[in-house]
């Protein structure tokens, strides 16, 4: 198994030396986005609002963290299964979205669009949230707090760890 | 003469927040066991390297009180009261909502449940929304198994209605399909229940129950016991591996739990439980 370190946002480049089964220990910004806010972003796609961030510099993490307990940087972090995300995942890299972490398989769509991008979709280990959260040195809530767990949060990573799935 | 019991309310709401306290940082040992097990004889560098986060997060969850996974789940109970067991001071439903409120409080736990689930699906911040299963038993006792079920997991169910002369290897067939086709979905290694016989709904619970039998056993009846591990023999061998990602073990135990059903009627139903199992129970 290979293990890159790479610090984001990706350069096309770095994509393009990662296979599947690659281990890559990840450095920078991550924002969170499940479900709900998958909608609300699609939305604003499609109405022409501008996103709250710049797609192509994005990592998102198909993640609902846990709160906060006091004292902590934050509570538990680990991804939600991405097959939910796949209705909205080939408009988000039609906009220039490069990087996804989640758990489990894509839809045939969405390995055609992510191929065809050239993205990454890379798989966090699930169900291993405590463990995860050691890797996050900063952590807050970036939009739309009324969603709880499914707000978008940013958070800083280092040296967290996934695979290449595709 | 009936010997009625009663029992202080505070006692019932202790036991349950002790029992969301162990769980919520703390799966299952039999499966982390397993998951040890598993990693010390894993070659494939993928499958081993997240075998070992599995178990450095069973480390890191305990020692720091915090959940084991993002998603602590809904919360699941089977209530076996027995007809002579009685409350003194309150009711048994409304100590279990208020003990698991006070817990999601407590441990810092993710509301996970919303209001309704077509139109706003309004996450619910003010109680946990337990799913409570009951059954009225003789004695005076009460059971409780509580158990914590991620979405993910919950997401992979399956429910079949087979025509009566499906065989044994069918049955196995339907399943490691069904197990395979999920892939890494549900965050394996996997526990899978199964249901089989009862009816509709019956089958259903049938399933979640045999979830939370303890990991590993054997059905009593021989011939479902050689179904159970011909089913994880074969979901093994298919190779969909942790979190699907082709290596190391897929399902690390399968209960199988039956019921009479109609002549007319097989039902079948599965039910997968993620890695990170959580349940546990107490008897007052």
């Amino acid at each position: 198994m290979k293990t890159h370190k790479f610090t984001l946002p990706l350069s096309p480049n770095s994509i393009r030396l990662l296979s599947p089964g690659d281990k890559v220990l990840l450095s920078g910004t991550l924002y969170t986005a499940r479900d709900k806010a998958h909608r609300r972003l699609v939305d604003l796609i499609r109405q022409g609002k501008p996103l709250p961030f710049k797609l192509p510099e994005t990592a998102i993490f198909y993640c609902g963290p846990s709160p906060i307990p006091p004292g902590k940087v934050c509570g538990s972090i680990g991804p939600t299964t991405s097959s939910r995300m796949d209705a909205y995942t080939p408009i988000l890299l039609e906009h220039g979205l490069r990087v996804m972490i989640g758990k489990g398989e894509r839809s045939p769509e969405v390995q055609a669009a992510v191929k065809q991008h050239q993205a990454l979709y890379l798989v966090a280990t699930g169900g291993v949230a405590a463990y995860l959260s050691t890797h996050v040195t900063k952590f807050e809530l970036f939009l739309w707090p009324e969603l709880g767990a499914e707000a978008i949060y940013k958070m800083e990573v280092a040296d967290f760890p996934c695979y290449v799935a595709l | 003469m009936r010997n009625i019991l009663f029992v202080d309310s505070a006692l019932l709401h202790e036991k349950l927040l002790e029992a969301l306290g162990q769980i919520y940082c703390r799966p299952d040992e039999t499966v982390l066991n397993l998951i040890r097990e598993y990693e010390a004889k894993e070659t494939h560098p993928l499958a081993k390297d997240m075998l070992q986060s599995i178990l450095r997060n069973a480390d890191v969850a305990r020692e720091q009180s915090l959940p084991c996974c993002q998603d602590t789940g809904t919360p699941v109970l089977f209530i076996r009261k027995g007809e002579d067991f009685c409350l003194g001071d309150g009711d048994i439903m409304s100590t279990i909502e208020s003990a698991l409120e006070q817990g999601w409080q407590k441990y810092h736990l993710r509301r996970s449940m919303v209001e309704e689930p077509l139109f706003e699906r309004k996450i619910i911040q003010d109680r946990p929304a337990p799913v409570i299963h009951w059954e009225n038993v003789p004695g005076n006792t009460l059971e409780v198994k509580l158990a914590l079920k991620g979405g993910g997991a919950e997401n992979m169910a399956a429910h079949y209605m087979l025509p009566t002369s499906t065989t044994a290897e069918e049955v196995v067939e339907k399943v490691v399909t069904h197990v395979v086709n999920v892939g890494g979905q549900p965050c394996p290694p996997v526990i899978v229940g199964i249901g089989l016989g009862g009816n509709f709904e019956s089958s259903a619970l049938l399933a979640k129950r045999a979830l939370l039998e303890p990991t590993g056993r054997a059905h009593p009846d021989v011939r479902y016991a050689e179904l159970e591990q011909k089913i994880l023999n074969e979901i093994n061998r298919c190779g969909k591996g942790v979190m699907g990602l082709g290596a190391g073990p897929t399902a690390l135990a399968v209960h199988i739990l039956t019921e009479p059903c109609h002549i007319a009627s097989l039902p079948l139903a599965v039910n997968l439980d993620c890695h990170a199992h959580r349940h546990t129970g107490f008897t007052l």
